[in-house]
């Protein structure tokens, strides 16, 4: 580094000293808001640290009570991991569904775009509000529609095998979020390529699987990632709508982290908690990232 | 694609396109029907996306009796709007939204300050460590934020400002990754030239990112102003953490505790919740063609 710098001409040195006052606001902010708290939580996950005394070192003992004797550790796990394995096929299924029609040529197609984005861009406290309006029980709007067609709605929030389901349909609402990454994808792959297979005498069907899906499996990979981390942060809803009853069903990994450091202050097991849900969206993301070889196709 | 094949292409293309020109007629009756089909499914899905807004509107306006009468109606008899004037009186939502109004301006206020500076320096100047610097500026994007938290809050909380906006506030003056990323991808598809004519000029480094970089660089700027707005209205569980007194909430904290603090009365919830979001609204109708570019780019979520 400093070889570097004696290397330099003396315009060359303004230049670099000009670049690091400028870059001096993110430095300190990664020093205090990155590598501080990464480091400190780290540390913390091997204390008990109720934030009155100082913590104490305890070694493995979180990690070993989380593992062997606490339910409510697995019953959130369990949660966040079905809610995981519910949503996520949703998401991204119903997400390009919506992209290819919103894809179609046909004129005025901003508008559908702009009516289908709507729900992605309102806040999560007020969404929560609005479905659970939406789906009470006896008067809720969805309950009367599928009375009329002669369907008994379940109690949806406020059944314990229906409540989970209801949060990941309500997080399905907000699919245009997904939709509108999986159009600027769409928009990126040549029309020439459609030309040329429509000439070769491909139908639609052959179209989307030998061209549309293989060209879009970037943005799929894409999407993959952060609708895995999002799905894994679940906390707004969960805290609004069910305070995660009933009887722990939507107990969520982020709400059993919450309640645990900040309404019991026990700060050095939520923060192996918070340790370890890091670790496991770093590892599937590191894993998803080796499979991508596999499946991502990437223009040479 | 060599040349050769090129041309071929070209030929067929034009041949296919002859072809269709003289089945016009049939082509185009198919092609209406396609559309209308098109335009009728669309709209049925947009409609049935739009039913939970339209459904929270209707009972906005309802009396509390006309709330549970059976069956629903989907226009209220006789619309309250009253219920809206009664949400402002019963509720502090005037109050809420204050609260959040001054987050935003001042988050704003940060990123402006910084994201510019710091993404100036990433995407023109050069220096020793740049890469490994901007290395570390994107792998902070990836990390997931609940891991900060803890010692985030005991930090402010020995600087006494666990109940205040500060621990709100702070980190955007220190650039925001996503919001410095975005802003080098756009300096860099500004010309060079203009810089080195304005050095050859005698203008300062600092004269030029504030005289002819950030003029040029309005698009990515509204992108981070609609976004600090988007995502400070939202936020949720920072605000949560962070403050304590009822008054000082921002809106998404304050609805969120109305079911326990006041008797549940939907019709009123439903009012409140409904003008919580009208800013949100507001600016997305304005700013759409920028938030959906932002998004499309860099994957930025609503």
């Amino acid at each position: 580094m400093f070889s570097t710098w004696r290397a330099l001409s003396p315009r060359a040195r303004r230049e670099a000293l000009e670049a690091y006052l400028a870059l001096t606001p993110w430095i300190i902010g990664f020093l205090i808001f990155t590598v501080f708290p990464i480091g400190a939580s780290i540390y913390l996950g091997f204390t008990q640290w109720t934030i009155v005394e100082p913590p104490e070192w305890i070694g493995l003992d979180n990690y070993v009570r989380m593992f062997t004797r606490d339910p409510l550790f697995w019953q959130a796990l369990k949660v966040t991991g079905l809610f995981v394995l519910i949503s996520l096929p949703l998401k991204l299924i119903l997400g390009l569904m919506l992209a290819l029609l919103l894809n179609l040529k046909i004129p005025g197609m901003n508008l559908y775009r702009t009516v289908f984005y709507i729900p992605a861009v309102i806040s999560g406290v007020a969404v929560s509000l609005m479905w659970m309006w939406l789906l009470q029980p006896d008067t809720g709007v969805v309950n009367t529609l599928l009375s009329y067609i002669g369907v008994k709605g379940p109690n949806w929030f406020w059944d314990r095998h229906w409540a989970l389901p209801s949060v990941a349909i309500m997080s399905a609402w907000k699919v245009g979020g997904s939709a509108i990454i999986y159009l600027a994808g769409l928009q990126n792959i040549s029309a020439h390529l459609y030309e040329a297979a429509e000439i070769d005498g491909a139908n639609p069907w052959h179209r989307f699987w030998k061209i549309t899906l293989p060209l879009l499996t970037p943005t799929i990979f894409f999407q993959l990632i952060i609708e895995l981390i999002d799905s894994f942060k679940v906390f707004t809803e969960a805290f609004v709508i069910t305070q995660g009853g009933p009887l722990k069903s939507t107990y969520f990994y982020m709400l059993y982290f919450y309640e645990e450091a900040f309404q019991n202050f026990n700060m050095g097991y939520a923060s192996a908690l918070a340790l370890l849900l890091t670790s496991i969206i770093l590892a599937t993301t590191v894993f998803i990232n080796y499979t991508s070889k596999r499946w991502v196709y990437y223009e040479s | 694609m060599n040349r050769e094949t090129e041309i071929t292409f070209k030929e067929s293309a034009a041949a296919a396109a002859r072809t269709a020109r003289r089945a016009d007629l049939g082509h185009s009756a198919r092609q209406w029907l396609g559309y209308a089909a098109a335009y009728g499914f669309m709209t049925v899905l947009a409609l049935l996306f739009m039913i939970p807004l339209l459904w929270m509107f209707s009972t906005s306006l309802k009396s509390r009796q006309e709330i549970f009468a059976w069956p629903p109606d989907w226009i209220p008899t006789s619309p309250q709007w009253f219920n809206y004037a009664s949400a402002f009186e019963k509720y502090p939502l005037a109050r809420f939204m204050l609260n959040s109004a001054f987050l935003v301006i001042a988050n704003t206020i940060g990123e402006l300050i910084s994201v510019p500076l710091i993404a100036f320096a990433f995407a023109r100047l050069r220096f020793p460590g740049k890469r490994i610097l901007f290395v570390l500026m994107l792998s902070t994007m990836m990390l997931p934020g609940q891991i900060k938290l803890i010692p985030l809050f005991s930090m402010f909380s020995r600087l006494k400002m666990i109940g205040t906006y500060w621990p709100l506030i702070l980190p955007s003056f220190f650039g925001n990754p996503f919001f410095i990323f975005l802003m080098v991808q756009y300096i860099r598809t500004i010309p060079r030239e203009l810089d080195e004519a304005a050095r050859m000029d005698g203008a300062s480094t600092w004269t030029i990112l504030y005289r002819i970089i950030l003029p040029l660089s309005r698009p990515a700027i509204t992108v981070l102003v609609v976004f600090t707005f988007l995502w400070t209205w939202n936020d949720f569980l920072q605000p949560l953490i962070y403050l304590s007194s009822f008054d000082s909430y921002p809106i998404s904290v304050g609805l969120a505790f109305f079911q326990g603090r006041y008797s549940v009365e939907w019709n009123l919830f439903m009012a409140a919740t409904l003008i919580s979001i009208i800013p949100v609204l507001v600016l997305y109708f304005f700013a759409q063609r920028h938030l959906i570019g932002g998004i499309s780019s860099l994957g930025l979520k609503g």
